[in-house]
């Protein structure tokens, strides 16, 4: 997971806004936002709004208010909570987007509690009978109004999914629901007061005017919100079409300007053009790689097998054909055998590298590891190569064997050699 | 479009030389959207003297390809598959009746820069006979171009390990074994493949003939083509998130 790469919080927002989180929250992630915003533990937080909540629910409704006014955001994670923690997944096409995560254990138990406390906290403040009445009502019109608002969240967040995951229907379900709440209260309040008679010609009004707004500003609304989207897909495109331009201009132009220079040697042309080739498929076809610095220890095989051949093309300007199937998380043993692999590179590299493409392939199977390395030089017979020379015997031969693996060189029967390297996975992978 | 050169000359191909062996001769159409790159390909392959191959018209983009194909019935059409109109996915869609007919059928040959799987898995299960990359050199091409018009399927190392990952996942359980499964003879053949040996090597290699080696490979082909794993397109968007 890159987001474990990632420097501290506080380091990369000089500029601390408060937002509610929107990670491992238990209610609305007032306190955990509060608690990144302070630099506080979250329990603390926490407690101060019990605390506060014993002095005639003051907790409540500051907390309310915290709720219902600040934005809800990713972070405001407390110090020594990783990171990590927000769920990530990467897109099709590449993009990072957030998870809807399922509500945990937590949040529910803080959900009941929070539904019972309030019930015993309401029962027992002392309020005349009048008003006693309407108290339900307005936790009715309060509740429509919370679901209403807290669509804003919603919205908030399907942003940072994937556009069109939520469904639609839901979100009319909602809104439907807080109006019929909200719809329910206030007549509740109107019972109360004994204007039941009036009712249906007050609601008939009521309706009345809202279907006149509604075709008065209904046009205006829907417009206005398609400028806003398309303003916001062109503003989408000129930054991609600037990210590329970017791209292309430091790396792609200044290799082109290298060639130009560099025209009468054709190796090194030739080592420039597969560097720019392999750095601009990189940054085309794998989205997720291109945070990933070139020299940063891999540490999966298909990522290492790929190091090493990219390394090794630069260095001896012999192009290697890379092909892999499937990958797996590299321990003691693997990593020595991607040192032989390496080492089989170079030989192939140096001594047959005239013949074309040397070809790398690695397989990795349930029980063990393949890869071969083939050239299509000369070849090499093996028993010809006097004692002293080492290279071969012990760098890669020797050194798969002290692992406890296999490896093999022979002469392809069309030209050239194949070094194939063969070890047992770990049964823990 | 193409100002065909050749007009019933006499020379025939030196005998020694692979593509133009036998003095056979190969229609082909050219579509890509890049003009340097045809010209390039037209001028390596396209010496019917000498390669055997003749290219009997250009295209830039999908309308333009359907109508060339139509009109010049090739025997094969190296394809880009990025293209605009579409992509070389819609070319093949839309030639899919050309492709049908047994008489005179019109084969396809993928051929593109791209290194993303679900472009080449795209191409191949659309139609086409075979992939190759555009760092394939002239005489591998030409050697491609008479293997696609003869019928078999070419894979290229890349194209094989694509397969071999595609097939590997046995999460799901197989539709139809007979297609959604790999043999072990056909698992070696591409395992060869994706190592780079050549077909002529891989018969060597496992002591069978050539021919064999060229069954095996349509029969890889064809499952690929028909094989009902939906996780195949799924695999494909996924492998570049790995």
């Amino acid at each position: 997971m890159p987001e474990a790469a990632a420097p501290p919080l506080d380091a990369v927002r000089p500029l601390r806004k408060l937002y509610r989180s929107g990670d491992g929250r238990w209610l609305g992630g007032v306190a955990r936002g509060l608690a990144g915003h302070l630099g506080l533990p979250v329990i603390w937080v926490r407690l101060i709004f019990v605390g506060l909540f014993t002095a005639d629910g003051l907790g409540a409704l500051l907390y309310g208010a915290f709720w219902f006014f600040v934005p809800l955001g990713i972070g405001g994670v407390d110090a020594e909570r990783p990171p990590a923690a927000v769920t990530t997944d990467t897109s099709p096409d590449g993009r990072r987007r957030l998870v809807a995560r399922k509500p945990d254990k937590g949040q529910i138990v803080a959900l009941l509690a929070m539904v019972v406390v309030s019930m015993v906290f309401v029962g027992n403040v002392d309020l005349d009978g009048s008003t006693k009445a309407y108290v339900v009502p307005t936790l009715l019109v309060a509740a429509g109004v919370a679901l209403v608002w807290r669509q804003a969240d919603n919205a908030r967040r399907a942003r940072w999914m994937a556009v069109g995951r939520r469904r639609r229907t839901l979100t009319l379900a909602r809104s439907a629901a807080g109006v019929l709440l909200v719809g329910a209260g206030v007549s509740g309040i109107f019972v109360l007061q004994g204007s039941a008679a009036h009712l249906g010609a007050v609601l008939q009004a009521a309706l009345a005017v809202l279907v006149g707004i509604a075709l008065l500003a209904g046009p205006y609304l829907v417009r206005m919100t398609q400028d806003l989207s398309e303003e916001r897909l062109m503003r989408i495109r000129a930054q991609e079409r600037a990210e590329v331009a970017a791209h292309v201009h430091d790396s792609v132009l200044h290799t082109l300007t290298l060639i130009q220079r560099n025209a009468e040697r054709a190796s090194e042309v030739r080592r420039l053009a597969r560097a720019q080739e392999r750095d601009l498929r990189v940054w085309l076809y794998k989205p997720e790689g291109t945070g990933k610095d070139e020299d940063e220890e891999p540490d999966t095989l298909a990522e290492a097998v790929r190091h090493s051949a990219a390394e090794i093309e630069d260095k001896h300007g012999v192009p290697i054909e890379v092909v892999v199937v499937g990958d797996c998380s590299l321990d003691d043993r693997l990593t020595a055998q991607m040192q032989a692999a390496r080492e089989a590179m170079v030989n192939a590299a140096k001594y047959g590298g005239e013949g074309g493409a040397v070809q790398v392939f690695a397989e990795v199977e349930e029980e063990k590891v393949f890869v071969s390395v083939r050239d299509r030089g000369p070849g090499f017979d093996l028993d010809s190569v006097p004692d002293d020379r080492m290279g071969v015997r012990e760098s890669i031969i020797g050194r798969m064997q002290r692992n406890g693996g296999t490896a093999r060189l022979r002469a392809v029967p069309g030209g050239g050699t194949e070094v194939e390297l063969v070890m047992e996975r770990t049964a823990t992978t | 479009m193409s100002d065909a050169t050749e007009a019933g000359e006499p020379a025939e191909p030196t005998g020694s030389d692979e593509g133009g062996a036998g003095g056979r001769r190969v229609r082909v159409v050219l579509v890509d959207d890049h003009r340097m790159f045809r010209t390039g390909v037209q001028a390596e392959i396209g010496r019917t003297d000498i390669t055997g191959v003749e290219v009997v018209g250009e295209a830039a983009d999908v309308d333009q390809a359907v109508t060339v194909i139509t009109a010049a019935r090739p025997e094969v059409v190296l394809l880009d598959v990025h293209l605009p109109g579409g992509g070389g996915v819609e070319v093949l869609r839309r030639c899919s009746p050309l492709m049908a007919d047994a008489g005179n059928p019109v084969r396809f040959l993928a051929l593109s820069v791209s290194d993303a799987a679900e472009d080449v898995i795209g191409v191949i299960r659309g139609g086409a006979r075979g992939y190759v990359t555009k760092t394939i050199t002239g005489t591998d091409l030409v050697d491609s171009i008479f293997r696609v018009q003869e019928g078999d399927a070419v894979f290229s190392p890349r194209l094989a390990g694509f397969v071999l990952d595609a097939f590997a996942s046995t999460d799901a359980p197989p539709v139809d074994e007979d297609l959604d499964r790999l043999t072990q003879r056909e698992r070696e053949v591409l395992r060869l493949i994706a190592r780079g040996y050549a077909y002529k090597e891989i018969a060597k290699q496992l002591y069978i003939s050539v021919k064999t080696v060229e069954s095996h490979v349509s029969a890889v082909l064809r499952k690929l083509q028909l094989s009902n794993r939906h996780e195949l397109t799924r695999w494909a968007t996924a492998r570049r998130l790995v």
